[in-house]
């Protein structure tokens, strides 16, 4: 298996548990007794202890291996929930988080800063703990080296044949530590073919002091392999310090076998029967064997009578006739075998995928729908029916391509959102208000490129919320609400944008104190009448993100301008509700992709426009006499209702002959609405967005471009910017009448 | 989850679900339970989803509690996940029931 790899879904695994481990934890905080919960956190930091053990990540797996001591105690009762618990656990998740990062992220030794955090988090944890924990029983590495060294001929003679022999006793504690012996021998079966093996229960205690969590199993395996001895004890490498392995190269010599009768625990005469069951020793070697060790053992007199010389000639039948039952048997499970990998690979539905490829896969989906858009126009020309026929079938498909290859990269917001119950949590301690978070639309899908992306700016406004947002308890009983505040997070689709709200239900924004200070900070003038947004679209302007404005003025303020920056550099905008007294709703939206999206074409003059599709509401064809009207004041008469529109030849200083006929496009956008003057409908279009270039940076009214199939240039309307545009002049010259009449 | 229906003595205890690590400490004491009340015990694991280390070790126990105490023991209608650990174990022959395939 390639290391990288495995590392990095390592990564992706520990990220995804600590992130599962941090929700269970946070709903025990609310249900102590939430056992599911508590076996989910367990079963976190457990799984990432053992796959940090495959990886020889020692200092994870070290400050785990406490974590998950500690939860054991929680799991079995012995120690209660609570919220110091919790609170610790919580720290020791982000700490096992920042060396996760550190250690296996980056492959370097954690930090001074995460090491104190660490020790500290370890007395914290260790105290819940009562008595210091038990260290493993530790292999003595010296074993090896003699081994090695007994690999020179000398008097003993040759025994066995051309396999490995390898004896192994697991440690009580591998399975604790996410370890299963039971992986190292499906391992080892793909380094060679295992000849023979024995598993020796011999270890378990009686019943009643058998530990289930416990291993307790040792095995006698011949191996036979090309693989060298440093690769066979590569196998093992991860529970080596839990393990006692031995490991007798091909055609030792019998002073090696009988030294390793000797030093195993289990029944010498069992074991002998195995090595010669297994074919590593004969009978007569065997025999020589014990009487070699009588002989020591008399001269020790150390060994206990009775058990020593005892010949074995019927117990090779007895293994033989068993030899012969266990063929059976072994056919049968390895059919069996096969039949469940089959079910196996069903099951899987998930495949993890670079984002890279995705991306790829997005740009020449692009460049597709390009190259289709000039065969559809080339088509058309040619005025072939068939070809005409052929490409539009095309076109249909290519569009369905595009769709699939965008949802593929579809998220749900969910998982956002969900991070923002444990900053709620911790910051509601902080500064001391009691406040809870309600989400609602977690399955609202959104471009991931963009989710990547909201997390910093909707972090800025959740803490907005709970900082300025939600009174004081004390103040929140006088007004009559509950004591505690809530913080809301709700997402939904809405005309080919997403909408998130995050909403507070605390005191809301002070108007006057808003516009005094905007009016001492030159930000508007004395004499403008403002609407009550676009007063409270205020605290995102610069100028409000000072400190001084933060202690002065309700609060609002910190940075606000950096959110508003984000989210615009995200093609989207945020917006404000607030009413005094019942809190504050933040409303952010955003384009639901970056990439690709309907479009509808328009015509001015010489040169061509795109708006999104989802914007159009309808199209209306100016006769004379409006086209005379519209050329003197800026708004028209859409059944009875004020429409603000712009021109966008006068707009764009398009020099081009005028046309023949005007049409006007009604766009919509975060409820308000506005025409474009045309002079042609071009019709929808699928249009992959370029973005402009550093130059164009701060160009207004135009968000990117995107070429058309005939391989010309079309600019894609920034609406929003219009439409902000078009209301203002007509406030501006709604204004002016005012002032005229006044004098008058 | 393990379940046990007594006839006449005779335990037959089905286990449903994973037999791991996580569950091996209640599997213990319902097995151990079985053992002390039965005349002669079956295990089914025609349901056993996934078996590790411990989910086998605990069968050994029982096997061997059972020798003890002079009760039969038989494990019956093998899951494919059981018979992968008894194979690579090797341990069929320890146990000594007929494997009979389930599906």
């Amino acid at each position: 298996m390639n290391m990288d790899q495995a590392l990095q879904t390592f990564l992706i695994e520990s990220r995804e548990l600590l992130q599962a481990m941090e929700e269970a934890l946070l709903n025990l905080e609310s249900e102590p007794d939430d056992k599911e919960a508590i076996g989910a956190v367990f079963r976190a930091a457990h799984t990432i202890k053992g796959s940090a053990g495959l990886f020889g990540l020692d200092t994870i797996v070290a400050f785990t291996h406490v974590a998950e001591n500690v939860l054991d105690k929680v799991r079995s009762g012995e120690v209660p929930v609570n919220g110091d618990l919790i609170a610790l656990l919580l720290s020791a998740g982000d700490h096992i988080g920042a060396l996760v990062e550190q250690v296996a992220a980056q492959g370097v030794e954690p930090d001074e800063a995460t090491r104190a955090t660490g020790d500290a988090l370890l007395q914290k944890l260790k105290a819940y703990l009562g008595v210091a924990p038990h260290s493993a029983p530790v292999a003595q590495p010296g074993e090896m080296v003699e081994h090695a060294a007994a690999l020179q001929p000398s008097g003993g003679g040759l025994v066995g044949r051309d396999t490995w022999h390898i004896s192994l006793r697991f440690g009580q504690d591998v399975l604790k530590n996410g370890m299963d012996p039971l992986s190292f021998i499906r391992y080892l079966a793909t380094l060679g073919e295992i000849v023979s093996i024995t598993t020796m229960p011999d270890a378990m205690p009686p019943a009643e002091k058998m530990d289930p969590e416990c291993c307790y199993l040792g095995f006698e395996m011949d191996f036979r392999s090309d693989a060298d001895k440093s690769m066979i004890e590569g196998v093992f490498e991860f529970v080596r310090d839990d393990c006692n392995l031995r490991i007798l190269p091909p055609y030792s010599r019998v002073d090696e076998y009988i030294q390793l009768i000797n030093d195993l625990p289990e029944d010498k005469v069992r074991l002998g029967e195995i090595l010669i069951n297994s074919g590593a020793v004969t009978q007569k070697e065997l025999d020589e064997m014990l009487i070699c060790q009588t002989m020591r053992a008399a001269s020790a007199e150390s060994a206990p009578p009775g058990e020593d010389v005892t010949p074995v000639p019927p117990l090779g039948e007895i293994l033989v006739q068993e030899g012969m039952v266990q063929k059976e048997l072994v056919d049968a499970a390895l059919g069996k075998q096969k039949q469940a990998r089959e079910s196996k690979a069903q099951e899987s539905k998930f495949i993890r995928v670079h984002a890279d490829k995705l991306d790829d896969l997005i740009n020449l989906v692009g460049e597709l729908v390009i190259a289709s858009a000039s065969a559809a126009l080339l088509s058309q020309r040619s005025r072939d029916m068939m070809l005409h026929e052929a490409t539009s079938t095309m076109s249909r498909l290519v569009e369905e391509i595009r769709d699939g290859a965008l949802q593929l990269r579809m998220v749900q917001i969910g998982e956002t959102f969900n991070r923002f119950h444990r900053v709620v949590r911790d910051m509601s301690k902080e500064i001391g208000k009691e406040i809870g978070l309600v989400i609602t639309g977690a399955e609202t899908e959104l471009d991931k490129t963009v989710i990547e992306k909201i997390g910093d700016p909707l972090m800025h406004l959740v803490r907005n919320s709970m900082d300025h947002g939600i009174e004081p308890a004390e103040v929140r009983r006088q007004r009559g609400k509950p004591a505690k505040g809530t913080v809301r997070l709700n997402a939904y689709h809405e005309s080919g944008s997403i909408v998130i709200e995050v909403g507070d239900d605390g005191g809301g924004l002070n108007r006057e104190r808003i516009l005094a200070k905007a009016l001492e900070r030159g930000l508007v003038g004395p004499n403008q009448s403002l609407s009550d947004k676009e007063i409270y679209s205020l605290i995102f302007e610069a100028g409000f993100s000072t400190a001084d404005a933060v202690t002065n003025l309700s609060g609002r303020g910190v940075g606000m301008d950096v959110v508003r920056r984000n989210i615009e550099a995200l093609r989207g905008m945020i917006e404000i509700d607030s009413e005094p007294g019942a809190g504050t709703t933040m409303k952010i939206r955003l384009p639901l992709t970056l990439a690709i999206i309907d479009g509808f074409l328009m015509g001015v003059g010489s040169a061509s426009y795109v708006v999104p599709l989802d914007m159009v509401m309808e199209c209306i064809e100016l006769n004379e006499v409006e086209r005379q009207e519209t050329r003197e004041r800026n708004y028209i008469n859409l059944r009875g209702t004020v429409l603000p529109f712009i021109r966008l030849r006068d707009h764009f200083r398009e020099q081009g002959k005028a046309g023949r006929r005007e049409n006007i496009v009604v766009v919509q956008y975060a409820g308000q609405k506005a025409g474009l003057v045309v002079d042609e409908l071009m019709g929808e279009f699928q249009t992959v967005i370029k973005p402009l270039g550093k130059l164009f940076g701060n160009l207004k009214g135009v968000s990117g471009s995107t070429i058309l199939g005939s391989g010309e240039v079309a600019l894609i309307l920034d609406v929003p910017a219009l439409i902000q545009r078009a209301v203002n002049l007509e406030a501006q010259s709604v204004r002016q009448d005012n002032r005229a009449v006044a004098v008058k | 989850m393990i379940t046990h229906e007594v006839d006449n003595g005779v335990y037959r205890i089905k286990v449903e679900g994973e037999m791991t690590i996580y569950h091996a400490l209640e599997h213990k004491q319902a097995l151990l339970e079985c053992l002390a009340h039965c005349t002669e015990m079956e295990i089914n694991l025609s349901g056993v989803s996934e078996m590790d280390t411990s989910g086998f070790q605990l069968l050994v126990l029982a096997k061997r509690e059972a020798a003890r105490n002079g009760r039969p023991l038989r494990l019956v209608e093998h899951s494919p996940a059981t018979l992968e650990v008894m194979d690579l174990f090797n341990m069929a022959a320890y146990f000594g029931d007929p494997v009979v395939m389930t599906h």
